[in-house]
């Protein structure tokens, strides 16, 4: 039996978001969580963990990329580069 | 032998020869994330088996090594439970719902014991099997409600395994007067509890074998000990003193 396929997102420590770190095979999701304990956090990788069905996640395609993402890419006015920072001023 | 080397003893051999029995499931589990499911499982409890045999070697002037590779089948104490051979998934997974919620009941007590040492190593240890518990209680309730077969082999399972429980709740006079030691007596009506409730919510019956076998505690054990110890043992025997 093939089982449902799942993404696996952890947050490595408080205050940081979840990251995506690889999928895994679990027949729900209880059992997604805890192979994901198991296969992603190990060795201390995480303090929370989600599991999300991939079937439920809707994607953008690798057709759609030109139109997506290609007209950012001379707008360089949405950088804020065009500001002079401050002398001092820390953690910019 | 004194009685805190051999109460300590057993509770390192139990946690030794599961972990053998375990560790036997990896690259031969239903799917991959299991296999590093029971590995982690398998490595806690061997950890548990070298702080334990640590100090029991501790008490006698033996290692670790010398204690789980140089002993003879007589002279290891581990419950016949965890010996047995480990059957189909059902079964591994049946084995682990009555040993791990033992364990579970067990390191609780220990912890806030008198001795040190035990009170350590079962602080540590209680977080571990409350995860192996959980993941064996994963396992019985979707196999027993899941489909016709996987019900069939889980009641099977449980219902085998259930003549080799009650040697974990034997009361001896070595517990008794031990003072550091836990009463394993103490603990078989919680564990009871615990384990019929997810038996039933599991929609499998109740195992109802009265008949119980006994003798690991005292170095009798089944007819599976001698080949668990051959395997377990043969590379450190024929090598004397190897290291890599």
């Amino acid at each position: 039996m093939i089982e449902p396929l799942w993404e696996v997102f952890v947050r490595s420590r408080r205050g940081l978001s979840h990251t995506h770190v690889g999928s895994l095979h679990a027949p729900d999701a209880t059992m997604a969580l805890r192979n994901a304990r198991d296969v992603y956090t190990r060795r201390q990788e995480g303090v929370s963990i989600w599991v999300v069905r991939a079937s439920d996640i809707t994607a953008s395609s690798p057709d759609e990329k030109d139109e997506f993402f290609d007209p950012a890419g001379d707008k360089v006015y949405r950088h804020p580069t065009f500001y002079e920072v401050p002398e001092g001023v820390e953690h910019l | 032998m004194n009685d805190l080397l051999e109460y300590t003893l057993r509770l390192g051999d139990d946690a030794l020869i599961a972990a053998q029995r375990t560790g036997e499931w990896i690259a031969a589990a239903p799917q991959l994330e299991e296999d590093v499911a029971l590995g982690n499982i398998a490595l806690d409890q061997l950890g548990q088996a070298r702080s334990l045999l640590q100090y029991a070697g501790s008490l006698d002037g033996r290692t670790e090594d010398e204690l789980a590779y140089f002993r003879d089948e007589r002279e290891f104490l581990n419950l016949q439970l965890c010996e047995l051979p480990n059957g189909d998934f059902a079964f591994a997974m049946a084995r682990l719902l009555y040993f791990a919620t033992y364990q579970h009941l067990l390191y609780d007590e220990l912890r806030s014991g008198a001795d040190e040492t035990l009170a350590g190593v079962a602080g540590k240890a209680v977080k571990e099997v409350a995860y192996h518990v959980d993941h064996a209680t994963q396992w019985v309730l979707r196999l027993g409600d899941g489909t016709e077969e996987s019900h069939r082999r889980m009641q099977a399972a449980l219902e085998a395994l259930w003549p080799y429980t009650a040697e974990m709740f034997a009361s001896d006079d070595l517990v008794r007067r031990l003072s550091v030691a836990v009463d394993p007596s103490t603990l078989q009506d919680e564990w009871t509890n615990r384990v019929l409730a997810v038996i039933d919510q599991s929609t499998c019956e109740r195992p109802s074998s009265s008949y119980q076998h006994s003798g690991g505690r005292s170095g009798r054990h089944t007819e599976h000990m001698g080949f668990l110890l051959a395997e377990l043992q043969h590379v450190a025997r024929s090598h004397p003193g190897a290291t890599w």
